[in-house]
């Protein structure tokens, strides 16, 4: 890329401009900060051909991602499948419902590569030898395998009670894991402590205005792959919010460019029950976030208690006319298992979250049955078994003979077998 | 005296300290005499009704004030008291 389109950093609350730095909150409210892009600039360069004609990753929208030089980390990540998904569809009864699986993002399987990518390629261009982040799991692993491909130290800090998958995917890359007796908001206090005592970047700390922009990237792919259209409602499990609101923000990009039509679109919150922060302040018709002090759910990697941008990701529900959801534990499990016989998709328990609350979308009326759908499926299944152990059955065991085989397996239909 | 975690965006007003001390008996009599003694701080945690701010987590020895009684929760002399912006995660 010859020119660099990415200006600032901005205050969301007060406007107030900041340059590049590893910062996060604004000096005087500590609203977040938020990159800032010369748009007019980018519209006379970034087309649809443009896009097109670069490799299929998430870094073919780099005009509209916040870094300065070419990308460094992750240059592989994104562009993962959109799967027509007609089977799932039936059983929610809709017509035309679409997944978009991030269950197979490249390299640790969980749409935290779009977000780990910006964020590292980001800390080079800043100098940083050290990098971190606080995680419910998805993230840790993420930024353990993409610093150990950077030849970044990293440091992840995750509650002690993570799924084993998920602990194990940090440490094979030999990243110092630090389990913290505490759940995640805990967790994300200590680190923003040690984030202002030490030089390092934390993804999700200092860094943050960098890692939340790569969230983007899951809604252009979306709107490119439906042959540059937006869905009339996209689906979106929720821990802080942000990825709604980036969806959100990638969907006004995208029209605003004029790389697709306007047309109404919807974003909808997905929760579970045990951590549904967000979700309840919503139904309560309030933008007022009564945080949850301990959250009791199977989604661990949703399980954050004070979502940092719920109060916005309540916005982009409200004025996109979208709504939210939350399902117990007992329909995340369900949902994990209708994705997986459906579509042959393994989703962690997030993904389940998703569907779940997508079907009571569907059944409320909040999602007509004649309008386009996409879920957001964030991580795989393969992480988060605990889950899911003794709710498929178990394989049964046989000896290698024929006989036992059809005495106990499986009967023909007598008249049906061939001579 | 309890003592206060500053975070770095408030540094500029303790003289670059990450730690320092205030009296009070709840956290808003702490805010009010961190704000004597380092003037302009109250109105960075705590918007024009005392309330504070949105983006701000006030926690008392690791606990969240939200969850114990806002402003008014209780502070005792060896009390750690942490001001931490939101900050996303996943």
């Amino acid at each position: 890329m010859d020119r660099n389109f990415f200006s600032n950093l901005k205050c969301r609350e007060c406007g107030k401009l900041y340059a590049k730095k590893a910062i996060h909150v604004c000096d005087f409210d500590f609203g977040p900060l938020e990159a800032v892009y010369d748009y007019a600039a980018i519209r006379g360069v970034l087309t649809r051909q443009l896009i097109e004609s670069r490799p299929q990753s998430m870094w073919r929208y780099r005009e509209l991602l916040p870094i300065d030089g070419a990308p460094t980390v992750g240059t592989q990540v994104g562009f993962t499948p959109l799967v027509k998904a007609d089977r799932l569809a039936k059983a929610l009864g809709l017509r035309e419902l679409y997944v978009k699986n991030d269950t197979v993002n490249y390299p640790t399987l969980s749409f935290k590569d779009r977000v780990v990518s910006v964020a590292l390629s980001r800390a080079l261009e800043l100098g940083f030898e050290v990098v971190a982040c606080a995680s419910t799991g998805n993230l840790a692993n993420s930024v353990a395998a993409n610093a150990a491909s950077a030849g970044l130290k990293s440091y992840v800090l995750i509650p002690a009670d993570l799924e084993q998958g998920k602990v194990l995917g940090s440490l094979v890359y030999g990243a110092n894991v630090i389990a913290i007796h505490g759940a995640y908001d805990q967790v994300n206090r200590l680190c923003s402590e040690i984030a202002g005592k030490y030089g390092w970047g934390f993804v999700n700390v200092n860094l943050r205005p960098y890692y939340a922009e790569g969230s983007k990237t899951m809604g252009f792919e979306i709107a490119e792959q439906l042959g540059w259209r937006l869905p009339r409602h996209t689906i979106i499990p929720m821990a802080s919010g942000s990825l709604l609101t980036k969806i959100h923000k990638a969907y006004k990009e995208f029209i605003d460019l004029g790389l697709v039509d306007k047309a109404p679109f919807s974003v909808h919150g997905a929760q579970a029950t045990g951590c549904a922060p967000i979700t309840h302040a919503l139904k309560r018709g309030t933008d007022m976030v009564k945080p949850v002090a301990k959250p009791q759910t199977i989604a661990k990697s949703l399980a954050i208690g004070t979502p940092a941008d719920g109060y916005y990701a309540i916005h982009s529900m409200n004025q996109t006319g979208g709504t939210a959801e939350d399902c117990t534990d007992e329909e995340i499990v369900e949902g994990i298992r209708l994705l997986a016989e459906c579509e042959g998709i393994f989703a962690e328990t997030a993904g389940g979250v998703t569907v779940a609350c997508a079907k009571k979308l569907v059944a409320a009326g909040h999602i007509p049955a004649d309008e386009s759908a996409v879920l957001c499926i964030t991580g795989n299944g393969l992480k988060t078994q605990e889950a899911m152990l003794n709710q498929c059955g178990a394989p049964r065991t046989i000896n290698p003979s024929l006989r036992e085989f059809e005495d106990r397996i499986y009967q023909p239909d007598q008249s049906a077998v061939a001579h | 005296m309890p003592s206060v975690l500053i975070p770095t965006p408030l540094r500029k007003l303790t003289n670059e300290l990450d730690t320092v001390e205030a009296d009070g008996a709840t956290v808003g009599e702490v805010i009010n005499n961190l704000d004597k003694a380092f003037p302009g701080i109250r109105e960075r945690i705590c918007d024009e009704k005392g309330v504070i701010r949105r983006f701000v987590n006030v926690f008392v020895n690791g606990e969240d004030v939200r969850f114990l009684e806002e402003s008014a929760t209780p502070v005792a002399p060896k009390d750690e008291i942490s001001i931490v912006p939101a900050i996303a995660g996943g």
